[in-house]
């Protein structure tokens, strides 16, 4: 039987306990909140992308359930000093694990420790507490000026 | 006599296993679980009476039209209502609450006007009162709570004034089990000419309701949090005030003439009810009522005081464990948070041991704010609960404590 322990995996409770990257950034470019309205959580994430369009420092703020608290700071971890330019493919990336059929491995090699968050796909209420920083980060990243929402 | 297997027996639902353990259904704030007899009285008229109402002069069509009557009577009945006229059938609550909103408040409330309610309102019993002040210029007053979650009544009297039209109140909230006070409320709404909307869509299935002694002006409530189904509800109200309001929709079953110059209404309570009804629902609505008479409400009161008194005597011993709702009039919810597990996943992580409640804001954003909380996890019972399942939702609660050490 499928196991909690496989949604709540150790990195994510670390993740959730002392999340990396939070709060304001002192210097940023790019920003933009994320709001879903079905459960309440809250997000607001700040990116500064240098010249040489690469993502210098990110940052979120926000409150939510360690899903959505956790994949937030994973999701920093991994973006912070990345190309700017390979953001939508890392976003469709993690896109396509959440939402993948249950028997679908996810692609550890590109998706590094990101794939800890294959587990929501169990829970369907669930994936879009997973996924809510990545469409507020991609907001930012298109300077939208609405609120990213995943409904 | 209150037998309990007896009562777990009549919902078909209760017996099953989920993730492998025991179904533990303590969402009943939420919507309650159906007895057989109103899913056999929904079964019966489709397979048997299904027609339109009102219209058909075949058996079938007098058969859907005498059950469709026949639960307003039931209705009319348990409530004690005037009569069937002051009986409306809605979709819910709150279809039943933007009814007076845009019927009763776009004829009575001008610019200037006040609405007042109170911060434990359901969204329901919120933005329809906003949408009518913007659309009219009038002001919606917020009556403060304490932190218990209960009404402050000398607040709520000096916000009342001539200028108050309509005060919009909560019988029991969803969020934090609350009982209002809506007897004395009423009175003295009325005493500053103010006319007064009831919300009893969590009351109704635990609380003797009769609108004629409580003298409100509209009571509205919902089936399907009363074992019966979902897309029904009621307003009731007082047919002296029914009979000045225009009618809510158009269309067919509200009219008696209709000219390309001019319709004429249908007499109440006809005239609110247009187009082809949810024949079945009220057919099961009616049943669940007979449902809930048939138990009454001593013994369903009786049943569920100790099971709240159980499952909160749990939760003060629960280290870590914050109840959100501790009035001394309250029933059946018991709404908390956790230290260290936030809503979400005490929902995702108590599911995995059968046990169904509700993490998030209740629809009821407002009380989130009051008690600085994003959401809240909620347990609510009703009748057919057991004190095992009380114990399985605590035990689920310790592990989740242990995912989070």
């Amino acid at each position: 039987m499928f196991d909690l322990r496989d949604l709540y995996q150790q990195v994510i409770v670390d993740h959730n306990k002392s999340p990396r990257n939070y709060g304001k950034l002192e210097h940023f470019n790019h920003e933009a909140d994320g709001y879903n309205p079905l459960c309440g959580d809250k997000l607001h994430v700040y990116l500064n992308v240098n010249d040489t369009g690469l993502i210098e420092d990110v940052s979120f703020e926000g409150e939510g359930c360690a899903i959505s608290v956790a994949s937030a700071s994973l999701m920093t971890e991994r973006l912070k000093g990345s190309p700017l330019a390979d953001f939508q493919q890392t976003f469709e990336g993690f896109q396509h694990m959440v939402t993948a059929e249950l028997d679908e491995e996810p692609d550890e090699e590109t998706l590094g420790k990101l794939a800890v968050l294959a587990g929501v796909r169990e829970f369907p209420s669930r994936i879009k507490c997973a996924s809510l920083c990545w469409h507020t980060m991609k907001s930012a990243v298109e300077d939208s000026k609405e609120a990213a929402k995943t409904e | 006599m209150f037998d309990i297997n007896k009562i777990r027996s009549d919902f078909p639902i209760l017996d099953q296993q989920i993730h492998g353990k025991p179904l533990a259904y303590l969402d009943n704030a939420a919507t309650t679980q159906k007895p057989r007899c109103v899913i056999d009285a929904i079964s019966h008229y489709y397979e048997h009476d299904n027609a339109n109402v009102h219209r058909g002069v075949h058996a079938l069509s007098e058969r859907a039209t005498a059950g469709y009557e026949g639960a307003r009577k039931i209705i009319a009945g348990f409530f004690n209502a005037r009569s069937e006229r002051e009986v409306i059938f809605t979709r819910g609550t709150t279809e039943a609450i933007n009814l007076v909103a845009s019927s009763w408040g776009g004829a009575n409330i001008r610019s200037g006007d006040e609405i007042l309610i109170t911060h434990m309102e359901h969204h329901s019993n919120i933005v329809p009162w906003q949408l009518l002040c913007e659309h009219v210029g009038a002001t919606l007053k917020v009556a403060p709570i304490n932190e218990h979650g209960e009404l402050i009544m000398d607040a709520f009297e000096a916000l009342l004034s001539e200028r108050t039209k309509l005060v919009g109140v909560v019988h029991m909230s969803n969020a934090l089990g609350t009982i209002n006070p809506i007897a004395s409320i009423i009175d003295k709404a009325h005493a500053v000419g103010a006319k007064v909307l009831v919300d009893g869509a969590q009351a109704a299935a635990h609380l003797a309701v009769d609108v004629q002694a409580l003298d409100v002006d509209f009571y509205v409530t919902s089936a399907h949090k009363m074992y019966g189904p979902t897309g029904i509800g009621v307003l009731i109200g007082k047919e002296s005030i029914l009979e000045t309001m225009p009618p809510y929709q158009g269309g067919g079953d509200m009219i008696r003439i209709v000219t390309f110059e001019k319709s004429e209404y249908n007499d109440l309570p006809y005239k609110f009810e247009a187009g082809t009804p949810h024949i079945s629902g009220a057919i099961g609505f009616g049943k669940a009522i007979e449902y809930i008479q048939s138990i009454g409400f001593e013994a369903i009161g009786t049943r569920e005081k100790e099971l709240l008194a159980y499952a909160t005597a749990k939760a003060e011993a629960f280290e870590g464990l914050r109840q959100i709702g501790t009035a001394a009039e309250k029933a059946c919810v018991l709404s908390f948070v956790l230290d260290s597990v936030h809503p979400h996943d005490l929902g995702t992580i108590v599911d995995r041991e059968g046990v169904a409640i509700r993490a998030g804001h209740h629809c009821a954003m407002p009380v989130m704010q009051f008690f600085k909380v994003p959401a809240t996890a909620r347990a609510s019972f009703s009748v057919y609960n057991r004190e095992e399942e009380i114990d399985a939702l605590f035990s689920a609660l310790k592990k989740a404590q242990e995912i989070f050490a």
